[in-house]
């Protein structure tokens, strides 16, 4: 099978696209695209200060390095879950978004000192040239470097993941629920202390019908209304928050991850293993092995329905609040979900130490 | 895990900690179907380069199958 661009040998088949291409083209492909998905999408500028959720996995480190190549001030963002899973979880994946940050940072080193000794990239050295057309020009912004911004939940609030699931009865003996309620505060709140414009997160096609088919099942036209590649930051407290490789099929990704050597955490989450979302995936995989292209035409005609008010006057109406505490928007009155799970921890902590004749007030 | 080495000219494939010997001849979409596996869901990687769905496996092929699915991704809804 051979490149529809150069016509030598393909190392993937887009069967959706029936679009084949080499390494080379490939490499060029996944940064146009994406370029056309955030114009398209209107999710940011060139101005703009991205904030990249990071998990040490295909898509955020393929993401980050997508938009820094297309010369997007792009910082990284790492929340140490502390999950361990007989495999080191946690600490595997911020190795993987270290040793990327570092890769990059060369890469990106070996650029300036070309552009500021005025040497043209020579031909037949890629790298260099690929820096140079895709970083571009921009001299005003030569001494940015990009960051990784780690927050360690255990340090920062106590417990790790596991441990606040295993005293809640949120998600029902399973941390996925408390993980995504911990990682979106935690996200949106980094996001908007650090003045970054955007939240851009990687997820892929994938991960975007999966969600999808799931609310299709149960007609949530809540969730339905608010899937979007953009969720605007409409609410007080609440980062823009854009998904640039929504339309990608996972496989596109990881074959992007592969072909450009970004090395990323091949194991899953030790938690995801049964999960719905997997499963749902694999269901829309069978459909698109033998129908190319389902699950694109599934997400594309969703957006338009969506785009058409399919499910606007469906939905409910949900007032929301700053929360008492942090100040992020929530539905309940008082304090938001994020919250209320710390303290009932401090609560439950000061009852034990209190029982101890300790004199512990509650954190505030 | 399966063997079919009637010809004599095998490829190896592996997926995880599992693997297969299948016969040489067949393309790379082939002999995942034939591995039980969903090629929406695996990339092909022979000698640490990926290789296209349509490649014709040749007889002492190593190939690794990569996963592509991760799990558990959480919606950013508001």
């Amino acid at each position: 099978m051979k490149c529809r661009k150069c016509g030598s040998e393909a190392v993937i088949n887009m069967r959706q696209h029936k679009l084949a291409l080499c390494g080379e083209h490939f490499l060029e492909w996944v940064p146009e695209q994406t370029q056309r998905f955030i114009e398209k999408y209107k999710m940011f500028t060139p101005d703009e200060r991205i904030l990249v959720a990071v998990s040490g996995g295909k898509d955020s480190l393929s993401l980050w390095n997508v938009l820094l190549r297309l010369g997007y001030k792009a910082d990284g963002m790492y929340i140490g879950l502390g999950i361990e899973g007989g495999v080191d979880y946690s600490n595997q994946s911020h190795e993987m978004c270290d040793k990327f940050l570092s890769n990059i940072k060369s890469q990106i080193s070996n650029f300036k000192f070309q552009t500021s000794n005025s040497q043209l990239p020579q031909e037949g050295n890629s790298e260099i040239h690929d820096l140079k057309s895709e970083i571009g020009n921009r001299k005003s912004e030569i001494n940015w470097q990009p960051t990784l911004r780690v927050v360690d939940i255990a340090k920062v609030y106590g417990e790790t993941i596991p441990d606040v699931a295993a005293r809640t009865t949120r998600g029902r003996g399973k941390p996925c629920s408390v993980c995504g309620l911990i990682k979106r505060h935690v996200m949106n709140r980094v996001a908007r202390d650090g003045g970054y414009d955007v939240l851009a997160t990687g997820h892929n096609l994938d991960d975007e019908v999966a969600v999808l088919f799931g609310n299709t099942l149960t007609w949530n036209s809540g969730y339905l209304l608010r899937q979007a590649p953009v969720l605007p930051a409409d609410k007080p407290g609440l980062a823009r928050k854009v998904k640039p490789f929504c339309r990608f099929y996972e496989r596109e990704t990881a074959a992007y991850a592969l072909v450009r050597g970004i090395e990323y955490i091949y194991d899953e989450c030790p938690f995801a293993e049964g999960s719905t979302s997997i499963a749902h995936k694999e269901i829309l995989n069978q459909m698109e092995k033998d129908s190319p292209g389902v699950k694109l035409q599934f997400y594309l005609n969703f957006l338009r329905a969506r785009e058409q008010g399919l499910f606007a006057e469906h939905a409910e109406r949900v007032e929301l609040n700053a929360c008492e505490k942090c100040g992020q928007p929530t539905s309940a009155p008082g304090l938001c979900a994020f919250c209320r799970l710390w303290e009932r921890r401090h609560r439950d902590t000061a009852t034990t130490l209190l029982s101890k004749g300790t004199d512990v007030i509650t954190n505030q | 895990m399966k063997s079919e080495t009637m010809s004599g000219k095998t490829v190896k494939l592996t997926y995880r900690n599992k693997q297969w010997e299948l016969a040489a001849g067949m393309t790379v979409r082939d002999a995942i179907l034939k591995c039980g596996l969903n090629p929406e869901q695996v990339l092909a990687v022979r000698a640490g380069k990926l290789i296209n769905e349509a490649t014709i496996l040749k007889e002492d092929d190593e190939i690794k199958l990569v996963a592509v699915i991760s799990g558990g991704a959480f919606s950013i809804r508001e």
